[in-house]
C-alpha cells in the first residue's frame, strides 16, 4: 500500500522555531530517511518553498492567476514522503518518526495513494 | 528474448539457485550470482542458441561468478582461499524438485514481512529481475533493489528449512501475488509481468510437487476458476464490470474445465481447507449461465462452512450476499448488522457497497444511493470508485 505522508507546517510556528528544534528536526529527516531507504519503504521525498512563492490559478471560464498562497489556509503542505508500506499501521508508525510530530503546532496527515503513474514506476 | 527461451530460464532459475544454495549455503550470494547468470543467458542464447544442457551451463556460469567474487574478496583480505571449480555433476540437478519448495519456504520466513516474502519469491523461484517485480508493484527500482538486499540479509544465515510447516505462509505468499495482479485494473501494459499468470504457474509448480496436498490444489483451483472470468470483469474504458452483468461466453472455459476438475478431485480426497471451500464456490459462479440462475443455496452452504472454519468479516460479508439471494434481502442485510461493531470492518467500503446493493435489491434505493456515496468515499481503487459513483446516480 502507498501512502502520503503530508507534512502539515504552519509557517508562524516554523519561524519561532529556535535553533535547537532546527537541528531535531533536520537530524531526525536524515534519520528516517535512513530508516526507511534501508527498509525498502522509501519512493519520494520533496520539501515545498514557503508559500510565500505560490501562484495559484482558480478555476473558471478564463482560469485566473494570482500571486500568493490560499489565503483562507493558515496550514500548508510544507512537503511529504511517498512510502510503500505493508499496512495503516506501519504508516503511522513511520510517520511517528517524522521529527515534526515532537513540535506542537506541526502535524503529519497520512493518505492512501488511489492511481499511481509516473517516470520511474 | 524470445517467449520460450524467457519461459525456460524462468523454469530454470530456482532449480539452479537450489543447487548452488546446496553446495555452497549463502544463500544470499547465490541469488546474485544465478541473477547474473540468467541476465548472461538472456543475452547470449538468443544470438548463439540455447546450450545442450541449459541447467548447467546456468550452474557453471552462476559458479563461477561466485567464485570470482569470493576470490576478489579474498584478494582484498589478502588471502588465500582455495576454491574449487567443478562441473556441476548431472546428479545435482535432479533434485531440484526439494529445491524449489525448499526455496519457497526459505523465502517466505516468517520474519519478513509479506511484501518482502513477494518480492524475493518473485526473484528467487520466479527468476523475474527486480525491474520487472518493481514494474508490476508500480514502485522505482531502487525501493524495490533495497526490500530485495534487506529481505537476503536478514535470512542471510538461515539454511534451507526442514519440514512444510511453512506451508502456509507460502501459499498466502502466491495467493497475494495473484491478488495483486487481479486487482490492478491499470490498462493493458506489454512490459508489465503478469503477476496472476507468474501466480498460477509457481503454485502449478507446488502442486505438482505436493499433488496429495489438498490445500495446494484448492489454491491452484481458485486462482484458475477466477481468473477464468478476468477478461470481463473491466469494460473497454477500464470500469469495473460486476459479476451479474458479465459476458459469461467470453469466460475462460478451459481454465474452468481444469478448475473444476481439480476442486471435484482435492474435495473428494483430503478434507476441505478455506482454499478448497473458496474454489468450490467460484465453480458454482464459473458453472452457472447468469446471476438468477446460479445455485445459491450451494453457495451459502459453502460460506457457512467457510465462516465457521476460518470466521473473518470478509467472509460474513460474502455470506450476508448468499443469504440474501436465498431467504431475501432482508436476511442478508440483518446479518450485515452483525458486522457494524467490528473493529476489523469499521469505515471498510466494503461493508457499505454490500449494504447498497442488498437495499437496492428491497427496493430501498434512496438509502441504496447513500451507501453507495459512502462505500465510493472510502475505497482506494480508481475504477471502484467510478462505479459506485455511477451506482449513486442509477
Amino acid at each position: 500500500m502507498k501512502y502520503l505522508l503530508i507534512m502539515q507546517v504552519n509557517p508562524a510556528v516554523l519561524e519561532a522555531l529556535t535553533e535547537e528544534e532546527h537541528k531535531l528536526i533536520g537530524d531526525g529527516h536524515a534519520e528516517l530517511m535512513k530508516a526507511i531507504q534501508d527498509s525498502g519503504e522509501f519512493i519520494l521525498t520533496q520539501a515545498l518553498a514557503d508559500p510565500a512563492n505560490s501562484k495559484v490559478v482558480r478555476g473558471g471560464a478564463t482560469p485566473a492567476v494570482t500571486d500568493g498562497p490560499f489565503l483562507e489556509a493558515k496550514e500548508f503542505m510544507g512537503g511529504f514522503y511517498l512510502i510503500d508500506v505493508e499496512s495503516d499501521e506501519r504508516a503511522v508508525e513511520i510517520a511517528k518518526l517524522i521529527p515534526d510530530t515532537k513540535i506542537k503546532g506541526l502535524a503529519i496527515e497520512i493518505r492512501p495513494v488511489m492511481f499511481s503513474a509516473g517516470a520511474d514506476l | 528474448m524470445s517467449r520460450e527461451i524467457e519461459d525456460l530460464l524462468r523454469r530454470l532459475a530456482p532449480r539452479v539457485l537450489g543447487t548452488l544454495v546446496r553446495r555452497h549455503g549463502q544463500f544470499d550470494a547465490c541469488e546474485d550470482a544465478v541473477q547474473e547468470a540468467l541476465l548472461a543467458a538472456s543475452v547470449q542464447w538468443p544470438a548463439e542458441g540455447v546450450p545442450r544442457e541449459p541447467a548447467g551451463w546456468l550452474v557453471t556460469v552462476a559458479g563461477r561468478r561466485l567464485t570470482d567474487q569470493w576470490r576478489s574478496e579474498a584478494a582484498r583480505r589478502q588471502r588465500e582461499v582455495a576454491v574449487s571449480v567443478e562441473p556441476p555433476p548431472e546428479e545435482d540437478l535432479t533434485k531440484h524438485v526439494d529445491d524449489t519448495l525448499k526455496l519457497l519456504f526459505l523465502c517466505c520466513h516468517p520474519e519478513l514481512s509479506p511484501p518482502s516474502q513477494v518480492a524475493l519469491t518473485l526473484r528467487a523461484v520466479g527468476g523475474l529481475t527486480t525491474a520487472e517485480i518493481a514494474s508490476a508493484f508500480l514502485v522505482p527500482e531502487s525501493t524495490m533493489a533495497q526490500r530485495i538486499s534487506r529481505s537476503k540479509q536478514k535470512i542471510k544465515g538461515h539454511g534451507f528449512p526442514e519440514g512444510p510447516e511453512r506451508l502456509p505462509a507460502v501459499l498466502h505468499v502466491l495467493y497475494l501475488i495473484f491478488n495483486e495482479g487481479y486487482n490492478t485494473t491499470s490498462g493493458p501494459d506489454l512490459q508489465r509481468v503478469e503477476l496472476t499468470e507468474e501466480a498460477i504457474r509457481l503454485t502449478r509448480e507446488v502442486h505438482a510437487l505436493m499433488p496429495a496436498d489438498g490445500e495446494v490444489a484448492g489454491l491452484l483451483a481458485l486462482m484458475l476458476l477466477t481468473d477464468a472470468r478476468r477478461a470481463t470483469r473491466t469494460g473497454p474504458d477500464g470500469a469495473l464490470v460486476p459479476l451479474e452483468e458479465q459476458d459469461r461466453t467470453r469466460w475462460d472455459r478451459a481454465r474452468i474445465a481444469e478448475g473444476v476438475a481439480l476442486v471435484s478431485r482435492t474435495l473428494a480426497e483430503s478434507p476441505p481447507g478455506p482454499y478448497q471451500l473458496q474454489a468450490a464456490i467460484a465453480a458454482v459462479h464459473d458453472e452457472a449461465p447468469s446471476t438468477e440462475a446460479t445455485d445459491w443455496r450451494q453457495i451459502l452452504v459453502l460460506y457457512t462452512i467457510l465462516d465457521r472454519m476460518s470466521p473473518n468479516p470478509m467472509v460474513t460479508l460474502n455470506r450476508a450476499i448468499a443469504t440474501a439471494m436465498v431467504q431475501g434481502p432482508h436476511a442478508g442485510l440483518d446479518l450485515l448488522a452483525s458486522l457494524d461493531e467490528d473493529k476489523r470492518m469499521a469505515g471498510h467500503y466494503r461493508l457499505d457497497a454490500v449494504r447498497a446493493h442488498l437495499l437496492d435489491l428491497a427496493g430501498e434505493h434512496e438509502q441504496a444511493r447513500e451507501h453507495y456515496r459512502k462505500a465510493a468515499k472510502r475505497t482506494f481503487s480508481l475504477p471502484e470508485r467510478e462505479y459506485l459513483l455511477r451506482k449513486t446516480s442509477g
